[in-house]
């Protein structure tokens, strides 16, 4: 029964020093496999009197017991080890950057547009669309402007003929819709109008969204709430908004917009100028067959790369036509 | 307009600063653009008076003065040529200090002690004149300080006139506002009629009555056109823009700018029988006061003799008939002009005249007796001379008619959104000149008066009182008018979504002109014509777009000589073509794409984007959209001939696809394979509602073939091909892989497609697929020549 103790020894040895999972699985049938050193002890049994072999079987038992434990403890560190091996040869460089396609993004002047029709689409406008190849009638003299008006030296118009220009405003597609249906309307005309002027303030093309509004009743006041909301909203900002007489062919009484924007060194406010606007022309009415006692409107009307500037800080105007990835992508 | 302060307070003055009168005005709806001091800051510039001049012993340049500061007398070297015994100037004597904060200390000059300095109008900061001294009067009390006795407290103030308030171009009219909004009366000079001492009278005829209602002229004999006018009416003008130039023009601008009338002297001795008021002939010519030589056009109203023409009317005299310093007897003009006749005519010039500008935003029509008045007088004060008697030859049907225009109101309240009392409105028509004729029931009937012609009806009326009121002090209200919202197509997706389907698959969005270069646009699209502008800004932005490539491919040239070698773009905006009278404006969506198709980094290769990818991203947008669109092999005279489709919905052209040719590449100095799409906004916004269909719970079963087939075979083809045969529970073809390659034999690809069957009531039985499958196999090889793929 030495022997038994030694074998017991010498497995916990072999035990201890298996590197692998099949090294310990190999010493697991050495010794305790059918054929295993310490199963083998059994048939020694036979030799020994009834009277011994119980606390022999006993000891064999716990000579197996003893070793199978170690084996077992051994597996579970073997298999723990395996695994963070494993998970050790996968792990990767989490802060390498991800694989795919880039974003792009929008042009400024569509970002802010944007803004501007999801203001007024609240607020119950359509968007109106109209042709920027337009004709003289509804470029100007629908909207109150005839030939010699000196208005018209204002707008440094484009010309393919005399009667066929590019539009120097959205205003037309107002007549347009006017004249298309029935009032009363609420509706923006987004879209790209043409001057012919280019230097560091002006761009020969550029885009306007001008608004209309008509019903029964209706006032200079229901204006003013409306550009002072829309600005207030657009700049996210409580700004002071003032409102100065002004003159447009198409509106009477007609006003600039101005808003704070910052102060001047003696501490007062600074105005900067954004908008124009007014109570629609009876004129201009009369032009669309419509009844200028019955129903009243307003319009205004807004640059959208100026307000673009104003909000991203965009210094030079120019920059919204050349398309240089490098600004364009700073809007994204 | 710009004009002195100053002068405006001798009108009114109210007790408000600079600062606060120019707010007002500028809330009245006059624009201030700006103001700028009259002079620059200085201190201890006295009148001084040069007692003697004698030479310097070391300088031929230099005199050595005794000036005279009215309390002693220093001796000042001096160097400007003007310089004499007797004479007043601005003297800035010892600790004086000069605009730019220069200050006058004891100095030597050449070895001479100079104690203070004489002074040129630049050095004050009144002017660029750095010719010489400024002269003061004679009668300038010496010793008085500069600043005092020029009343150089003052400032330029610009006004920034909207076109309906001609009415300002005047101290008289913005003084007029400036009373009203302080409610204070109004100053004006007392005009009296001139008497004439002798009969003789110039012959005028008016051939153009309509373009020119009223004429005044009027002779002035025996006038010294050498002497100058006097330093206060110099400073006004000055002070207001307007150089000064001799007594006779002095005088008419100086009138000009009082009451707003542009006047215009001739020499009476260059005129040749008498003035005729009529419409140029085509073809005569004349050489302006600025020296420049017109051939007049018709339409033209002018000023002329017996002979030629001697002015063009409103706009600017005529070099030969203008005064000179030999003038002995002046004819005055002072008439009204019709704004419509001359509106325009100065810009046709290329001019733009303190007259032209005032007559074709409308003159007073009543004003041309007074100014004439004025003018005689103020002319006389200066070079003397002989008044004869005012001829005025006027058509009285030609001249506006006077205007009665009735403010209700209701109508005020109704528009304004809010009630404003009777006296608060009435005075305030008052003031402006609006005089209430009669009271009204609910309102007034008002005259306007002749210097307002932007006022004609009821609205006009309603500004000038709100306006007066104040914006800022009306109310602020909603509107309350219903909202009415209008259904909104499911089917149709907005712009924006296909904006955002871009964004989101890295293109960037481009805003590009309209107009192009026709050189560009020729080789993107050879086959048709732009619209051309008749006066387009420059050359290269001289045509209507025709495709939107041809600004898309000038950016992506603009970005690769910056360094970009990716670039992927899209915008949409119309296109334009001349479709025989009719112009055809089509919103297009367009994009390019050159340099890799992901960004570069380690994981995402540097693969070259190619037909395929650009493709799969518009056949994601048309699935976005709920659209079938085909790609047809086809030609585009701007696009690589085997590489181009033509997309097509339900038969309709709808756009291309296409990698730029390579010749056209090179003519456009362009880098790298670019691919190019072009569509049709309109063709492709309306897809479906979707309608729920039942989900199949039985398996579905698929099919691997592959076959060699002629490489000229579309994959479109097999596809019809195999789909007719491959009976209605079809569900999915797809093609797995194409191979080209020698062992195929020349000419010859390989397809290899899977096929997916599924039925949705019941489990398809093996024989069933077996038999659509050969079918598929069959007609592949009898209609197209395939062979399978061993």
């Amino acid at each position: 029964m030495e022997n038994l103790e030694q074998l017991v020894q010498d497995g916990l040895a072999a035990v201890d020093s298996a590197d692998s999972l099949q090294a310990l699985d190999q010493i697991r049938v050495e010794y305790l496999g059918k054929k295993g050193v310490i199963t083998q002890q059994a048939k020694t049994l036979g030799k020994l009197s009834a009277e011994e072999r119980p606390a022999a079987g006993q000891k064999i038992n716990e000579a197996k017991g003893q070793v199978e434990q170690a084996i077992n403890a051994r597996r579970s560190d073997l298999e723990r080890a395996a695994i963070e091996q494993k998970l050790a040869s996968e792990s990767i460089d989490v802060t390498l950057p991800g694989r795919g396609q880039d974003l792009g993004g929008l042009h400024p002047v569509t970002r802010t547009l944007q803004r501007i029709e999801h203001f007024f689409a609240r607020a119950g406008y359509t968007v109106e669309q109209g042709p920027e190849i337009e004709d003289d009638y509804h470029n100007f003299e629908a909207l109150n402007i005839p030939g010699h008006h000196p208005a018209r030296a204002m707008h440094d118009t484009f010309y393919f003929n005399p009667g066929t220009l590019l539009r120097t405003h959205t205003s037309p597609v107002q007549i347009r819709t006017m004249e298309a249906g029935k009032p009363p309307f609420r509706m923006i005309c987004p879209g790209r109008v043409y001057r012919c002027d280019s230097d560091m303030t002006h761009t020969p093309m550029f885009h306007q969204v001008e608004g209309l509004l008509v019903e029964k009743n209706v006032s200079f006041a229901d204006l003013k709430s409306t550009v002072e909301e829309f600005l207030r909203v657009f700049f996210e900002r409580d700004l002071q908004v003032r409102f100065r007489p002004s003159y447009f062919p198409f509106t009477e009484p007609s006003a600039e917009v101005d808003i704070e924007w910052g102060r001047e060194a003696d501490g007062s406010i600074k105005w900067l100028e954004v908008m124009g606007c007014g109570m629609v022309h009876p004129k201009v009415f009369e032009y669309c067959g419509i009844d200028a006692e019955e129903y009243r409107g307003f319009a205004f009307g807004l640059g959208v790369e100026r307000l673009a500037m104003l909000r991203y800080g965009v210094n030079d105007l120019r920059m919204f036509f050349e398309n240089d990835l490098r600004f364009l992508r700073q809007f994204r | 307009m710009k004009f002195s302060e100053q002068w405006l307070r001798e009108w009114v003055n109210p007790q408000i600063d600079t600062q606060e009168l120019m707010d007002q005005i500028t809330m009245a709806g006059l624009e201030v653009d700006g103001f700028e001091p009259v002079a620059g800051q200085f201190s201890g510039v006295v009148v001084g008076e040069v007692q003697s001049v004698g030479p310097h012993p070391d300088a031929d340049k230099l005199r050595v003065c005794q000036v005279s500061d009215g309390a002693s007398e220093v001796q000042v070297v001096c160097g400007a040529p003007n310089v004499r015994e007797g004479m007043k100037v601005p003297f800035a004597v010892v600790g004086a200090v000069l605009p730019g904060d220069f200050k006058i200390k004891k100095a030597k000059l050449r070895g001479q002690p100079s104690e203070g300095m004489l002074c040129s109008e630049s050095e004050l900061g009144l002017s660029d004149n750095h010719d010489g001294l400024m002269e003061l009067p004679a009668d300038a009390p010496v010793g008085q300080d500069v600043a005092d006795y020029l009343k150089l407290n003052d400032v330029t103030i610009d006004v920034d006139l909207t076109p309906n308030r001609a009415d300002c171009l005047s101290i008289k009219g913005i003084a007029r506002e400036v009373g009203v909004l302080n409610s204070m009366l109004v100053n004006s000079p007392v005009i009296e009629p001139v008497e004439s001492v002798h009969s003789e009278v110039p012959d005028i005829r008016v051939e153009a009555p309509a373009g020119c209602p009223r004429y005044l002229g009027r002779i002035l004999r025996n006038v010294n056109l050498q002497a100058e006018s006097p330093l206060w009416m110099q400073e006004k003008l000055r002070r207001s823009g307007i150089r000064s130039i001799d007594a006779a023009v002095d005088v008419t601008n100086y009138v000009m700018l009082e009451l707003g009338q542009p006047m215009h002297a001739f020499d009476r001795d260059e005129i040749q029988g008498g003035i005729i008021v009529r419409m140029a002939r085509i073809g005569e010519k004349l050489v302006l006061l600025d020296g420049q030589k017109v051939e007049l056009t018709q339409g033209t109203l002018v000023i002329a003799d017996h002979e030629k023409p001697i002015a063009i009317a409103g706009v600017m005299g005529g070099e030969h008939s203008g005064v000179s310093p030999k003038t002995r007897d002046l004819v005055l003009e002072s008439a009204y002009f019709d704004p419509i006749t001359l509106a325009g005519k100065a810009r046709h010039y290329g001019l733009h005249t303190d007259a032209s500008h005032r007559f074709e935003r409308g003159v007073d029509y009543k004003l041309a007796r007074d100014a004439m008045e004025r003018a005689t007088r103020l002319l006389m004060d200066i070079v003397g001379g002989e008044p004869g008697e005012i001829v005025e030859v006027a058509s009285d049907e030609d001249i506006p008619e006077d205007r009665v225009v009735d403010l209700r109101a209701r109508r005020l309240n109704d528009v304004l959104g809010m009630e404003i009392d009777r006296t608060t409105v009435e005075e305030i028509l008052t003031r402006l000149g609006l005089r209430v004729e009669k009271l009204l029931k609910d309102g007034w009937r008002v005259s306007v008066p002749s210097f307002r012609p932007d006022i004609s009806i009821e609205e006009d009326l309603i500004e000038e009182v709100g306006r007066i009121y104040g914006y800022n002090n009306l109310p602020v209200t909603e509107p309350t008018g219903s909202l009415g919202l209008r259904p909104e197509q499911e089917a149709v997706r907005p712009v924006s979504a296909i904006r955002n389907f871009f964004v989101d698959h890295g293109y960037q969005e481009a805003v590009t002109y309209s107009f192009v270069d026709p050189k560009v646009q020729q080789l993107v699209d050879p086959d048709r014509q732009g619209i051309a502008l008749a006066n387009p800004i420059s050359s290269d932005l001289s045509v209507m777009r025709t495709s939107l490539w041809s600004g898309l491919l000038k950016t992506v040239a603009y970005n690769q000589n910056r360094q970009q070698p990716r670039i992927r773009l899209f915008e949409t905006g119309l296109r334009f073509l001349q479709e025989g009278e009719r112009i055809d404006q089509q919103p297009m969506l367009a994009g390019v794409v050159v340099g890799s198709q992901y960004p570069e980094n380690w994981a995402n290769g540097r693969r070259t984007a190619d037909f395929f990818d650009v493709k799969g991203d518009l056949e994601s947008l048309f699935r976005l959209l709920g659209i079938e669109i085909q790609f047809i092999g086809n030609k585009h005279p701007a696009l690589h001939p085997g590489q181009t489709a033509e997309l097509m919905r339900d038969g309709e052209h709808v756009g291309w696809l296409g990698t730029l040719h390579p010749q056209v590449q090179k003519n456009l100095e362009l880098n790298g394979t670019i691919l190019m799409f072009e569509l049709f906004l309109n063709s492709i916004v309306t897809g479906y509602v979707p309608n729920f269909k039942e989900i199949s719970k039985f398996p579905e079963v698929r099919r691997d073939l592959a076959i060699i087939i002629g490489s000229e075979v579309a994959f479109a083809d097999v596809e019809r091909v195999a789909r007719k045969h491959a009976g209605e529970q079809l569900t999915a073809l797809r093609a797995f892989d194409v191979y080209e390659g020698e062992s195929l034999g020349e000419g010859n690809r390989s397809l290899a497609l899977s096929l997916f069957w599924q039925h949705p009531e019941r489990t398809l039985n093996e024989d069933e697929v077996h038999s659509l499958f050969n079918g598929v196999i069959d007609a592949l090889k009898e209609e197209l020549g395939a062979t399978l793929r061993s």
